[in-house]
């Protein structure tokens, strides 16, 4: 009972502290020990990707060098993981860990800057139509819907046949199929933002519409940015991998999560060298997972009114007594 | 209600312009010499020449397009580069294993993701919402064709190490010939299109669900002394359906272009696997053709779902 006061006799509370919005998501973040596992995993990833060229000088071995003597048995089939090749090597004898490390970087590379990109444009034209409204706002939504609609993955076959395969168009595709859903939600926001009183007293000082989209509309979307930016991570990632599955991605001999999984499936060699599926196949997977369990614990960090509401179970329990 | 449906027909119609707008802008206009993809690197001038009038490469674009949106109106999408037998044709030979695909994968993924995705909304934070929506989580996460990679290698090559046939490596059976044998060819390709799809409906009718069981409407249903379970299934679950059926039609449409990714890792010979080999073969009638069909799905998907959104939701007028 140390902590009461002797002259009221009531428990001392504790010393308010002020904590802003940032501290605030941040220590809701750090109670979500999923989040924090998905943000270590991630934050590990970029490290071995950015250490990939430490890995080539660690192993000796280059990503697309293919080791024929040391690297592949005297069949000619890929050698297990051993202490030479930690995580073994593929059918041409080139070592997985390397290529797994140079990989990362063009998942990262790509699924973070076709999110970037795709946002923007998503923002911009999400925030022109709930802003300006009437036909601009017809136009520009029925253009998310057509895009939306579209055979995407058949649309991107056709213009990489054409264009033929790179990374550059693989992220303008991904770009280009992926903005409208952020461009949907900030339309929505911006739609029901822009009658808010806070707006009309902006307009009533004078300031134009420009002005008021960036000063006080913009603000006020950081939380559906953040969260649907992290959101089209993963999205993206897949996307690529997907692409360079279908070999219309990466362009061999270059490094990708998707490519290595096709050479795998090439032959089905991964039936006789689980190897080449599941080293990369589980850092696919723990990636796109890693950014989809972040991006849902920013969402409930962030928008705490959005978690569910035990509503059911309530009524359920008093409908029982 | 007529001008909901006119809309929305003309929505249909901006679809298929801009989609074979885009098909014939890319590969008419696009670089690239079709007459000499047709003829191969020995032709002559004379014979490209030739080729370039036999398929109206010399008109103005303008009249090519029309042309082009003609013929494929009457179902005449042209001639493969690769072996000349009609696009139609060839495309019509593998649209059985596409639909065989997806109907089973909806099915399945239906009997999946809507019982995970109630289960999990009806009791909110318990450990069976935890299980239901790591469901989701992973289901959401993991890539089609990892997964399809997984499936084979544990269910069909460990068996058959083991000196037994659990499921074959892939390929389509037809119907008509032994329906049981088409089924256990196209288990696993079903299964792993429901795995990942399934998540999809989890999610949404979990989502759904929560919010609609606060609503008003539910309050009446309960106070009238309905059981929990009645006011769920023909409360709740009446008002998921619309978005649902949504999400089921813009899915099935995606998939009957070409359920690309699958029909990749399974070796099935569905119009995706036919669309991939053309890309890879330079064959550009063919890619022009899937897309088309991919957009004529769209369409009349589209065009059913509105048709059974006018009937579910009393509020479309």
């Amino acid at each position: 009972m140390s902590a009461t006061n002797t002259e009221t006799g009531f428990p001392q509370a504790g010393a308010v502290v002020q904590r802003g919005p940032l501290e605030l998501t941040l220590r809701r973040l750090a109670r979500d020990r999923a989040s924090l596992a998905a943000l270590g995993f991630i934050i590990l990833l970029v490290m071995f990707a950015l250490c990939a060229p430490l890995i080539e000088g660690a192993t000796g071995h280059s990503a697309i060098e293919q080791y024929r003597t040391t690297g592949l048995s005297e069949m000619g089939l890929p050698v297990v993981p051993n202490s030479e090749f930690v995580l073994g090597t593929d059918h041409l004898g080139r070592d997985v860990l390397v290529r797994l490390a140079y990989g990362a970087r063009i998942s990262l590379l790509v699924g973070v800057l076709a999110s970037l990109a795709a946002a923007l444009i998503g923002l911009t034209v999400g925030m022109i139509a709930g802003y300006v409204g009437g036909a601009t706002d017809t136009v520009l939504s029925r253009v998310m819907d057509l895009v939306m609609s579209v055979p995407f993955l058949l649309c991107a076959l056709a213009l990489v046949s054409v264009f033929g395969p790179s990374l550059g168009l693989s992220v303008g595709v991904i770009v280009f199929f992926s903005w409208t859903t952020m461009g949907r939600v900030i339309r929505a926001e911006v739609n029901s933002l822009r009658k808010r009183e806070f707006v009309e007293a902006s307009r009533s000082l004078g300031a134009g519409p420009v002005s008021i989209m960036l000063r006080d509309i913009l603000p006020n979307l950081s939380v559906p940015i953040i969260i649907y930016t992290t959101m089209m991570i993963p999205s993206a990632i897949v996307f690529e991998a997907t692409l360079s599955f279908l070999g219309l991605g990466i362009v061999p001999p270059t490094p990708s999560w998707g490519g290595m999984l096709a050479d795998a499936a090439a032959n089905s060699v991964y039936l006789v060298a689980w190897w080449l599926v599941i080293f990369p196949g589980t850092a696919l997977l723990l990636t796109t997972l890693s950014f989809n369990i972040l991006g849902d614990g920013l969402r409930d960090a962030l928008d705490p009114k959005a978690r569910p509401i035990r509503l059911v179970k309530k009524v359920r329990k008093a409908d029982k007594a | 209600m007529i001008n909901f449906i006119l809309k929305r027909l003309g929505f249909a119609a901006l679809i298929l312009v801009v989609l074979s707008a885009f098909v014939f802008f890319l590969f008419f206009v696009a670089p690239g010499d079709p007459a000499r993809m047709i003829a191969g690197d020995k032709a002559t001038e004379t014979q490209l020449v030739q080729i370039r009038t036999n398929l109206g490469l010399d008109r103005p674009i303008h009249e090519q397009y029309v042309s082009f949106v003609g013929k494929a109106l009457q179902g005449d999408l042209g001639f493969s580069y690769r072996n000349q037998q009609p696009v139609t044709k060839l495309i019509i030979n593998r649209i059985p294993a596409t639909i065989s695909l997806v109907i089973g994968g909806v099915i399945f993924w239906l009997v999946i993701g809507i019982p995970v995705g109630i289960m999990s909304a009806r009791h909110p934070g318990s450990i069976r919402d935890r299980v239901g929506q790591g469901f989701i989580l992973l289901g959401l996460s993991f890539p089609t064709f990892v997964l399809g990679m997984l499936s084979l290698y544990v269910l069909y090559f460990l068996p058959k190490q083991a000196g037994f046939t659990l499921f074959p490596a892939g390929g389509y059976k037809s119907f008509t010939k032994d329906p049981l044998i088409w089924a256990w060819y196209l288990f696993l390709p079903w299964t792993t299109l429901a795995l990942v799809t399934a998540a999809i409906y989890a999610r949404l009718t979990r989502g759904h669900l929560l919010q609609v069981m606060g609503e008003d409407y539910i309050r009446t249903a309960r106070a009238k002394g309905l059981s929990e379970r009645k006011v769920l299934f023909k409360h709740g679950l009446r008002s998921t359906l619309t978005p649902l059926v949504t999400q089921l039609g813009a899915d099935i449409a995606l998939l009957l272009g070409g359920a690309i990714v699958i029909e990749q890792v399974y070796g099935l010979q569905g119009v995706g696997a036919l669309a991939v080999q053309a890309v890879k073969n330079q064959d550009r009638p063919i890619i022009i053709g899937v897309v088309l069909l991919g957009g004529f799905f769209i369409v009349i998907t589209n065009i059913i779902v509105d048709l059974l959104y006018a009937v579910l939701d009393p509020r479309v007028s």
